[in-house]
Order: structure tokens, then C-alpha cells, then sequence
């Protein structure tokens, strides 16, 4: 169904090797195995942690919303840089696409810094040395992994959130992302903005729990994240 | 953590150790193994059976939102169908690629929905009888043309994908707390929200003045017939904050507005489809 060009496939291999590796499934069940039986146990043995360099999410929906926030500013970092100085080749019509994508994920981390307030966590440092900013594959590749895991990380903190308000602010933002995802698939191979990489048999989305999708972003993310208190069911 | 080595050991002896401590930890695994381990044929199944162990309660609700979304997959899945099937309406190439795509993904929905309510011993509605021209039947409302005329195919292909994100999205506190269902709805959601941003660019490919989102309650195709599905998407403001020019970005109203899609109610969205329906 596509032409993918030799580098267009070299960057797909990169993006799976990206996916597969950070966290094995096995931990992420025991992760989620622990957190009903363990809570009595956390709280005792590991509180320490929560002292420790980084920043803490918290716990309950209020940790749901600062796990969204550092997702957000990951991705509004990113985009800032691309349209800042952006790739070789960039047509006018993609600036004017990624800047609109960009001024969306700054609207939605300064949405959660304002909806937060006193309990949003401070700013995450970002680390975008893997990433060559002066090449459209390097780019559009790195872009394609945020925004399909953007996607997937809402899709899978929904059934997390006890707040109705909370669960559709999540919805609003989340089919944005997936139409983010959409355009930047596209601009990479016109015709993989919904493909079997992300799209299942049954015609699904894929969903990620937050330790997974914290584990894969970390890539990038300099700062320490505490996701210890978050919710698991 | 010592925990995770306690349980680590126990697991040795005991594989279920996970299931013993919680029930639903199985089902939560069953769950997110979705497209890997489980067979997929199987996952509905699961999705029915999981869910009544954990949350008979509120079964009514939930049917009615599956019963009302297996509606909508029924209207896009026969509409893309009988385009793909409509001879030289959608170009060879990438275009009908797309579409090809979209269709499999529609009827996708509507065997998983089917198949979802079944398992929770209910009968999944029966299809209507649709007229894609929106004249309830006439043949001959403001779309006659759907299935001769690319462009019309376009626009109406347009408001049926965001009108669905709409329509998903405004379910989504009618499923709060509902653990895989509402996870099933979310990950249809994105995947209608996938189709909307690929159908704008087709459209902006033929000279359409849209962008993959939706700017302010521009519903980009001209036609008061439609404006509906795009009515409320104006909004400035989320949960009391003010997006337009938050925090002293240079945030513009354009892109407070697209940066969240907005949902619809149930009865809006039945409005909205009415005329479709015979």
C-alpha cells in the first residue's frame, strides 16, 4: 500500500526499537500486580522516594493531570524547537502545520499548569539530543512516536479518572493528538495515518498505562518522574 | 522494591498470584495484551465477560451507549461501503487506499460493538435503513450526489467523522470508572478522530479551505445543512481557564479552539443523523 523510501523505514525500524525496548511487559505487571496489595508497604518502605531529586506526579486524579502536563510539555518543547529553526526542505505548508500543532501543545500544558495550580509539578528538562532537528525524517519520525504516544497515554489514563470534568477535558484533548498523529503519519506516508502499527483487528486504538508510556518518554526526559502514587485501577 | 520480589517469588509457585489479589488484574491483563497476546477474535468476549464481573451495576448505561454507538459505526460502515463499491466515485490510488481503509475500520466497529453486547446477553440493535442523502428517505436531500459526485462523498464523509470524535467523546462521563468499555470507546475515539484529520486533508487536496482540526465552528465545507456537527466548537474556555492567550502565550483564538475538540449529547448527535435515517 506504500512506497516507503529506504529512509522512511530505516526510521520506522528506530521508532520500534524505541517502543520495544524501554519496559518489558512482565515489569509493567508487576508494577500494576503491586499497586493493590502493595499500597500498606509503599507507604512505609519507599516514602523516601518521593524526597528523592525529580518530580513527583501525586496521587490520584490530580497525579493523572500532572502526568498529562509533563507529556504536554514534552511535546510543546519539541514543537517550539522544530519551529524554531525548522528542517531542511520544510514546505510552507508543513511550517504552517507544525506551528499550529505547536501553538496546540502549548495551549494544552499551559491548560494543565493553569488547571493545577499550586499542585502542578515544575518544569521538566528535556533532552532532544537524539533527535536531528535540520532533517525532515528525524523530525517527522520523532514526531510520529510523541503523537502516537500522546494518544495512546490518554486512551489509557481514561478509565483512571475518577472526575467526569477531567475524563472529557481528556477527551478533548486526546482526538487532537490523534489528529496530530494522523497529519504527521501522513506527511511521512501519505495513506498511514490510521495503519496496523496503531490500529488493531478490531479497529482499535492502542492504550498505554502511565508507566509505560513514562518509561518510553524518559528517552528524552532529563528530569526524574515520580509516578509511585499513581492510580492503577 | 522488595514487594516486587516477594511477589516475583510467589509468582514462581503460584502463576496466578496476580489474579488472587485482585480479580480484575486479569482482566486489566487480558485487556492491555489487546492486539498481542489474546486472540483477537476473542477480545470482545473478554471485554463482555470482564465487565459484568466488575460492574453489573451499571449495565443499562452502558448498553444504551453501545447500542447508541453501534448505531453510528452502522451509518459510517454502510456509507464507506457503498462508496467503495460506487464505481469511479473515489479515484484509484491513494485515495480509495484511504477509504479502503476507513471502511474496514467502520465495520471493525460495528463487529466489536456487536459482538461487545452480545457478550453482555443483550441483542445488539438492528441496522436502519439509511439514505445518504439526508432527505429521510426522499433520495433527494442535500446530499443526492454522495455517491456520484466525489467532493459531496467528501464533505459528507467529513461531518460523519467529526460528528463521531463528537459523538465518543460527549459518552465519555456516561462511562466513567467503566475500566475496559470506556477504554474500548476511547480507543475507537482516536481512531475516528484519525479518519476526520485524513478526510480534511483529502478535502484540502481538492481545493477545500480546512485544516486536519477544526478552527473555531468553521464546518469548511458552506452548507447551513451541516452546521450543526460544528456548532460549540468555538470554545474559548476549558474547565474555567481561558486558552486564548493563556499564561501570556501568544495563543490564538484559532488555536484555542482547535487545540480541543468539543463533544455532543446524545440527542444532538441523533438530530444530526436524522435525515440519514429512513
Amino acid at each position: 500500500m506504500r512506497n516507503s523510501t529506504k529512509s522512511e523505514d530505516q526510521a520506522l525500524l528506530k521508532e520500534q526499537d524505541f517502543f520495544s525496548s524501554k519496559l518489558e511487559r512482565r515489569s509493567f505487571l508487576r508494577f500494576a500486580g503491586a499497586g493493590a496489595a502493595g499500597v500498606a508497604l509503599v507507604a512505609a518502605g519507599c516514602k523516601k522516594d518521593k524526597l528523592e531529586s525529580g518530580v513527583y506526579l501525586g496521587s490520584g486524579d490530580i497525579g493523572i493531570l500532572n502526568y498529562a502536563y509533563a507529556l504536554e510539555q514534552l511535546e510543546a518543547a519539541f514543537y517550539t524547537q522544530v519551529a524554531t529553526s525548522f528542517y531542511t526542505g520544510a514546505t510552507q505548508a508543513e511550517k504552517d502545520l507544525l506551528i499550529d500543532i505547536r501553538d496546540h501543545e502549548i495551549a494544552h500544558r499551559e491548560f494543565f499548569k493553569a488547571a493545577l495550580g499550586s499542585n502542578a509539578i515544575g518544569g521538566l528538562e528535556v533532552n532532544f539530543s537524539s533527535i536531528n532537528f535540520t532533517d525532515r525524517t528525524s523530525v517527522l519520525g520523532t514526531a510520529k512516536a510523541f503523537e502516537d504516544l500522546g494518544v495512546s497515554a490518554y486512551n489509557g489514563a481514561g478509565f483512571l479518572i475518577k472526575d467526569a470534568g477531567y475524563l472529557t477535558v481528556a477527551g478533548k484533548i486526546v482526538s487532537v493528538e490523534a489528529r496530530h498523529a494522523a497529519l504527521i503519519r501522513d506527511l511521512i506516508s501519505n495513506g498511514s495515518f490510521a495503519n496496523s502499527e496503531v490500529i488493531d483487528s478490531n479497529g482499535l486504538d492502542k492504550s498505554r498505562m502511565p508507566i509505560e508510556v513514562l518509561g518510553i518518554a524518559s528517552a528524552f526526559v532529563t528530569t526524574k518522574i515520580n509516578a509511585n502514587d499513581l492510580p492503577t485501577s | 522494591m522488595n514487594l516486587l520480589n516477594i511477589l516475583d517469588e510467589i509468582e514462581k509457585v503460584d502463576a496466578e498470584v496476580y489474579e488472587r489479589l485482585n480479580p480484575r488484574r486479569n482482566a486489566m491483563k487480558q485487556f492491555f495484551n489487546f492486539g498481542s497476546k489474546v486472540a483477537l477474535a476473542a477480545v470482545p468476549m473478554a471485554l463482555g465477560s470482564m465487565f459484568k464481573a466488575a460492574y453489573g451495576q451499571s449495565t443499562a448505561t452502558v448498553e444504551q451507549v453501545l447500542q447508541y454507538a453501534l448505531t453510528l459505526e452502522y451509518l459510517e460502515a454502510e456509507f464507506y461501503t457503498k462508496a467503495v463499491a460506487a464505481p469511479g466515485l473515489i479515484p484509484a490510488g491513494a485515495p480509495l487506499g484511504a477509504i479502503t481503509t476507513i471502511r474496514d475500520h467502520e465495520n471493525q466497529h460495528v463487529a466489536f460493538l456487536r459482538t461487545t453486547i452480545t457478550s453482555l446477553s443483550k441483542t445488539p440493535v438492528a441496522k436502519p435503513t439509511f439514505d445518504f442523502s439526508a432527505g429521510n428517505g426522499s433520495g433527494t436531500g442535500p446530499f443526492a450526489s454522495v455517491f456520484t459526485n466525489y467532493d459531496t462523498f467528501l464533505a459528507v464523509a467529513q461531518v460523519f467523522e467529526d460528528t463521531g470524535v463528537r459523538a465518543y467523546k460527549g459518552q465519555a462521563p456516561n462511562l466513567l470508572r467503566q475500566g475496559a468499555v470506556l477504554t474500548a470507546a476511547l480507543n475507537i475515539h482516536s481512531v475516528e478522530a484519525r479518519h476526520a484529520s485524513h478526510i480534511r486533508q483529502m478535502r484540502k487536496a481538492r481545493g477545500a479551505n480546512v485544516k486536519p482540526w477544526i478552527t473555531g465552528k468553521d464546518n469548511g465545507i458552506g452548507l447551513a445543512a451541516v452546521q450543526a456537527s460544528y456548532d460549540g466548537e468555538e470554545l474559548e474556555t476549558q474547565a474555567g481557564v481561558k486558552i486564548t492567550g493563556i499564561n501570556g502565550q501568544a495563543i490564538s483564538v484559532s488555536a484555542a479552539t482547535e487545540s480541543f475538540d468539543e463533544p455532543l449529547t446524545m440527542a444532538q448527535v441523533l438530530a444530526i443523523v436524522d435525515p440519514f435515517i429512513v
